[in-house]
């Protein structure tokens, strides 16, 4: 029991509310942001250092005993998330002041970024499921503010989309909530495993996963429910896209990992065998996507959906290898797709467009870009010794082991691909001839590498230094594969 | 009357996909409003509906409302509130930058 656990919550929460009394003052704001997103990363460096020591941290609030009152836990897979997400939220505050206009900045940027943080950071420490519904809530609706920040006309077109389908899968999720609660009795989430496991009738219960697999497919961006996500996710500004691409289907597809290794795995051959087929599936259609598209954000966006299949295909497979592969794909995911994003921003200005058929001949004036592009193309398409090979290496490991050959060669073709569509835009768009229609050349890049730099330095680091962060990666998948130590270290202290 | 409410809650989801499907913007945010009102009611019924019992659990009371789902009602209703708000202010803009209400012009199926 430890009030540490709410640090993350409340400094972007304290940090949004400063941020809100500040917005006419641009440069105070500015520096303010970051010295609270480093002192929030610290922080959750150190708390990182002590659950990988000491466990699991737990708090109950108010003091109210674990089922009954709302509990935060950190444990080893959300405190991981936690750094990631701060890593990843660092450097986009870096990135953010070169990247907005200052009228944009004044509208409440910096706030509302800090919301999206505090309700992400939310959402994977809370161990009550009602809670994580009110956190998500908490994150979309700082990203309604973010992704209509600039109020184009296309932006608000597609943000109309985004909200609704959003609003549309919380009130499912409020529902099947209820369900839950009705079947069970309780909505705190190691109490429900605890009683999932004495229910007899099992069948209510496997609909009531399915149900909310479906909640959270939605936010995740999985195969059938992926429509809504790659329009919307490229009308705002690229630090914001970089935000919404790294963290928000990331929360969803953690959920997922969450409660189908803690609550619904009593029925493993129809549920996780579905998710693997969904996993396939989002793995193409997502591929296909990015190829058919010369709109390098929309190509970016469309990446998402592989990765996320990526993921859901590790805990279809659900074993200790997979989980793992699962884990660090994930983690990788969140840094490579941001800095992705980044870069494919920088892209978008310097050239002014974002058409690829438009551009050519960038790498005459800008080669570091083209470096950096052609570096994060092979860390997402996972050629070593980058950190996309180790995720992937352990997922196909796990595949093999269950002896999965038909998702293998699907992920190791969509692999390909994805190394295709991001070489794509540095074939055409850096090679060739300088283009005198476009004016090259004028517009600087400073400020927008570092962050970029930054975060691709995690990538190599989780590639090269595998032999180190894979011991722990290997933790959690242990822990999480055994809920019985979850339910422990909540509800018998 | 567990099922009557049910049975209303049912109908308040059907209406709200109902309008939810239209083309018109203002009832698509309507069918928002009727669906979460759905929900809401079905959280309320969940905890079994029952009057004049104390809602705190005592010693020697073997008969007592569940007060979870008001607790969860309330945290509900108030997040629906903010989001219907917010999502009336976003479709009127929407209707006015893009001057037309109608989800079918809003497809954005140019520029790709």
């Amino acid at each position: 029991m430890s009030n540490l656990v709410i640090l993350p919550i409340i400094i972007p929460l304290i940090a949004g509310i400063i941020a809100v009394f500040l917005n006419k003052k641009v440069v105070i704001t500015r520096g303010l942001t970051k010295i609270f997103i480093i002192a929030n990363l610290a922080i959750v460096s150190y708390m990182t250092w002590i659950v990988f020591n000491s466990g699991s941290i737990i708090l109950e609030t108010g003091s109210w005993v674990a089922p009954y009152g709302i509990i935060l836990v950190a444990d080893p897979l959300s405190i991981v998330l936690v750094l990631t997400t701060n890593i990843v939220a660092a450097a986009c505050a870096f990135y953010a002041p070169y990247s907005l206009s200052l009228k944009k900045e004044q509208h409440y940027f910096y706030a509302f970024y800090f919301f999206l943080i505090s309700g992400v950071s939310g959402a994977f420490l809370t161990g009550d499921l009602f809670n994580l519904f009110v956190f998500f809530e908490v994150l979309l609706m700082a990203s309604y503010a973010l992704i209509v920040l600039g109020g184009d006309k296309v932006q608000l077109r597609e943000s109309i989309k985004y909200v609704l389908i959003n609003l549309f899968s919380s009130i499912l999720f409020v529902t099947v909530v209820a369900f839950l609660y009705g079947v069970v009795g309780t909505v705190n989430m190691a109490q429900i495993a605890e009683r999932v496991q004495e229910v007899e009738q099992k069948g209510v219960l496997t609909a009531i996963g399915i149900l909310l697999f479906f909640v959270f497919g939605t936010k995740a961006a999985l195969f059938p429910l992926y429509y809504w996500m790659p329009k919307s996710y490229i009308v705002p500004n690229p630090v914001i896209s970089a935000l919404f691409g790294a963290l928000l289907t990331k929360v969803g597809i953690y959920s997922i990992l969450r409660v189908f290794t803690l609550i619904f795995i009593h029925e493993i051959n129809l549920t996780h065998e579905m998710f693997i087929w969904i996993a396939g599936l989002s793995m193409v259609f997502g591929i296909i996507g990015a190829l058919s598209t010369n709109n390098i954000k929309l190509i970016v966006a469309y990446n998402v959906i592989p990765a996320i299949g990526f993921i859901i295909m590790g805990i279809g497979i659900f074993n200790q290898d997979a989980i793992s592969g699962s884990v660090y794909y994930l983690i990788h995911d969140m840094i490579i797709k941001s800095a992705l994003f980044l870069i494919v921003g920088v892209i978008a200005y310097v050239a002014g467009t974002s058409d690829l058929r438009k551009m050519s001949g960038l790498m005459h004036h800008y080669p570091l870009l083209g470096w950096l592009l052609f570096v994060s193309a092979f860390v997402l398409a996972g050629i070593p010794p980058f950190s996309g090979f180790i995720g992937k290496l352990l997922l196909l490991k796990g595949a093999l082991t269950d002896e999965k050959i038909a998702i293998v060669i699907i992920a190791l073709l969509t692999s390909l691909l994805i190394l295709y569509s991001i070489m794509k835009i540095f074939i055409r768009g850096f090679w060739g001839e300088k283009n005198t229609t476009m004016e090259l050349g004028k517009r600087s890049m400073k400020g927008f590498i570092g962050p970029i730099v930054f975060l691709l330095t995690f990538s190599v680091v989780l590639g090269i230094g595998a032999e180190y962060i894979y011991p722990s990666i290997d933790t959690i998948s242990a822990y999480l594969l055994d809920p019985e130590q979850y339910i422990d270290s909540v509800l018998k202290e | 009357m567990e099922i009557i409410i049910s049975i209303l809650a049912g109908i308040l989801i059907a209406t709200g996909v109902y309008n939810l499907l239209q083309k018109q913007l203002l009832r698509i945010v309507i069918g928002t409003g009727l669906l979460s009102h759905g929900a809401h009611l079905f959280i309320l019924t969940m905890g079994k509906l029952k009057r004049g019992q104390p809602p705190v659990l005592e010693d020697n009371i073997t008969n007592y409302t569940d007060p979870l789902p008001q607790a969860l009602i309330l945290t509900s209703i108030v997040i629906s509130f903010g989001v219907t708000s917010l999502i009336l202010v976003l479709a009127y803009r929407t209707a006015n930058e893009n001057k037309t209400d109608n989800m079918e012009q809003l497809r954005g199926n140019e520029n790709e």
